[in-house]
């Protein structure tokens, strides 16, 4: 089944949840609410065949609104497709439901996110640090995070 | 195994410890000789790369990516240069000659990797001749590193849309002669190790994942292909020109630490085949593509006229622009998918690079391959997925 064909029952199921479809360089990205998405990933697992989530991951739009994106790569073992899901997050206690119960790796990929950009997911069975410390503070992958750590003068920009 | 009381104890298994193949902790809870409960600890490593490459231009990132999964630096270069080719829409331009010679190289990675991991997973679980003979072979992949890249391990050699440097005269016989004698010493190993009934005693059904637990988990590569699933990105995804190759793709079903061995051997089998067909398809031709907005001049001309050295200068101080977009691209590293996840903003640095290092989500299926199992069988698991820690706490 084509990429568009997906997308277009994917709008069919979830018409009001569906934000955005974008091509690009062939690959397809689809913004959805993320109200509903742990819905959506089972949807895209049990009725396409999505059964490995390569990665799951966090990207910071500071000054934008909403400012985060989670975003789940996704691929199809069987027909070798890949298809992108993105969920927008708000700064304001930014949080959003797991998919570990739908993929059980995405349970690290998450720690990792929540560790790194400061996106908390609900009902995750084991949201700890993973990669920085227990005790760290902040989340280093935001754009508001200085670059040298946080005891240290600012990064000034390169200087080309 | 029942265990025979309710009583357990925890105990630490590294940072510091050679069997965790770099700084990996793990607190083991056992009752008896049996863990109960494993919880990885990792991070230790931690460089911040992802957050480095936003503040570098897209060449500046190469070098980085080198010491990801640093027993194969070229396989994170391949997975880099191609995910920034593919954002840049230039994947068609490429040359075949600089396809065939990344072929050749990311194969002989392949080669590296696995030696390093046969090596050391032997080595772990107390066969130790093997580590010499691996790094014997090992060595003479080390040196072809060192004639094409001046570097024996962070070898920096991929660029966007080319090669640093074309293959040094000579290089190919050598390369070839080594091919040649793989078969031969992996039928060496195999003498020493397929067969061995110790081996096998420590190997046979330890670690088992089925297919569905595999997938669930992430578990991508020959510890995948271990568990009967057939899936190679090489072959699948093609990149690269993959398509032109003939090879197999091994897939074994005991989905154990013995098939996750045999696969890996091979698939050395099947990367000495790849590279003597892609020498044979070797031809002369430009080792860089014709993007003069994107790919840098080459070296010579760089020492030697002006405008080449201005050119050289923009590029690697002012970087190139691709257009808005984000794309993922991955290949087939020797621990399975790697793949890169590029966001361009228009800026001449990455909005947001993300890597999806197929050793991070392999360790995920550490505790569910140990659990209920002896604490003698961790040392073996931890050989069996094959881990770099550099790749996993990026």
């Amino acid at each position: 089944m084509s990429a568009q064909a997906i997308v277009e029952k994917l709008k069919g199921k979830f018409s009001a949840e569906i934000l955005d479809v974008v091509e690009f360089r062939g690959e397809t990205t689809v913004t959805v609410k993320k109200e509903q998405i742990v819905d959506i990933c089972t949807f895209m697992r049990d009725d396409f065949g999505y059964n490995l989530l390569c990665d799951l991951c966090g990207v910071d739009y500071m000054g934008k609104s909403p400012r985060f994106m989670v975003v789940y790569n996704l691929y199809n073992i069987t027909t070798k497709q890949r298809i992108r899901i993105k969920a927008p997050v708000e700064e304001l206690n930014a949080n959003i439901d797991t998919v570990s119960t739908v993929w059980g790796t995405a349970n690290w990929h998450e720690r990792e996110c929540w560790d790194l950009m400061g996106i908390k997911f609900n009902n995750h069975p084991d949201l700890r640090r993973i990669l920085m410390p227990a005790d760290w503070e902040g989340h280093p992958l935001r754009k508001d995070y200085p670059l040298q750590g946080p005891d240290r003068e600012p990064y000034k920009g390169r200087l080309s | 195994m029942a265990a025979n009381t309710n009583e357990t104890m925890t105990i630490n298994m590294g940072p510091q410890h050679p069997s965790t193949h770099g700084v990996l902790q793990l607190i083991l809870e056992l009752d008896g000789e049996i863990v109960v409960k494993a919880t990885p600890h990792i991070g230790f490593l931690h460089r911040g790369i992802e957050k480095l490459s936003e503040h570098r231009t897209y060449h500046q990132i190469i070098p980085l990516t080198d010491r990801l999964d640093y027993l194969a630096p070229m396989s994170n270069n391949l997975g880099y240069v191609l995910a920034v080719e593919k954002l840049l829409g230039i994947t068609d331009e490429i040359p075949e000659r600089v396809q065939r010679i990344r072929v050749i190289m990311t194969e002989l990675t392949r080669l590296k990797s696995h030696l390093v991991w046969l090596a050391c997973h032997a080595l772990d679980i107390g066969a130790m001749t093997v580590f010499l003979y691996c790094f014997r072979e090992r060595e003479c992949i080390t040196d072809i590193y060192e004639k094409v890249s001046g570097a024996r391990m962070t070898s920096n050699y991929f660029r966007v849309g080319g090669l640093a440097d074309d293959l040094p005269d000579g290089l190919e016989g050598e390369i070839r002669t080594f091919a040649e004698s793989i078969p031969a010493h992996v039928e060496e190993y195999e003498g020493l190790l397929t067969g061995n009934r110790i081996w096998q005693k420590r190997t046979v059904g330890v670690g088992e994942i089925s297919a569905e637990a595999a997938i669930d988990i992430g578990i991508t590569g020959p510890a995948l292909r271990a568990s009967g699933v057939d899936w190679d990105l090489r072959r699948d995804n093609p990149y690269c020109g993959y398509e032109d190759y003939e090879f197999e793709v091994p897939v074994r079903t005991g989905c154990d630490t013995f098939d996750r061995y045999r696969v890996r051997l091979d698939e050395m089998l099947q990367s000495a085949q790849i590279i003597l067909q892609a020498l044979d398809k070797l031809k002369p031709g430009p080792t860089l593509a014709d993007c003069p907005k994107i790919v840098l001049p080459p070296k010579k001309d760089v020492v030697n006229n002006i405008e080449s050295l201005i050119h050289h200068f923009k590029i690697v101080t002012a970087g190139f622009e691709p257009e808005p977009g984000e794309i993922y691209q991955s290949v087939e590293a020797p621990k399975g998918e790697l793949g890169y996840y590029l966001i361009s903003d228009g800026s001449s640095h990455p909005f947001r690079m993300k890597i999806r290092p197929p050793s991070f989500v392999n360790l995920q299926g550490l505790p569910q391959m140990v659990e209920g199992k002896l604490l003698a069988d961790v040392v073996a698991v931890i050989g069996t997925l094959d881990i770099v820690l550099g790749e996993i706490d990026r």
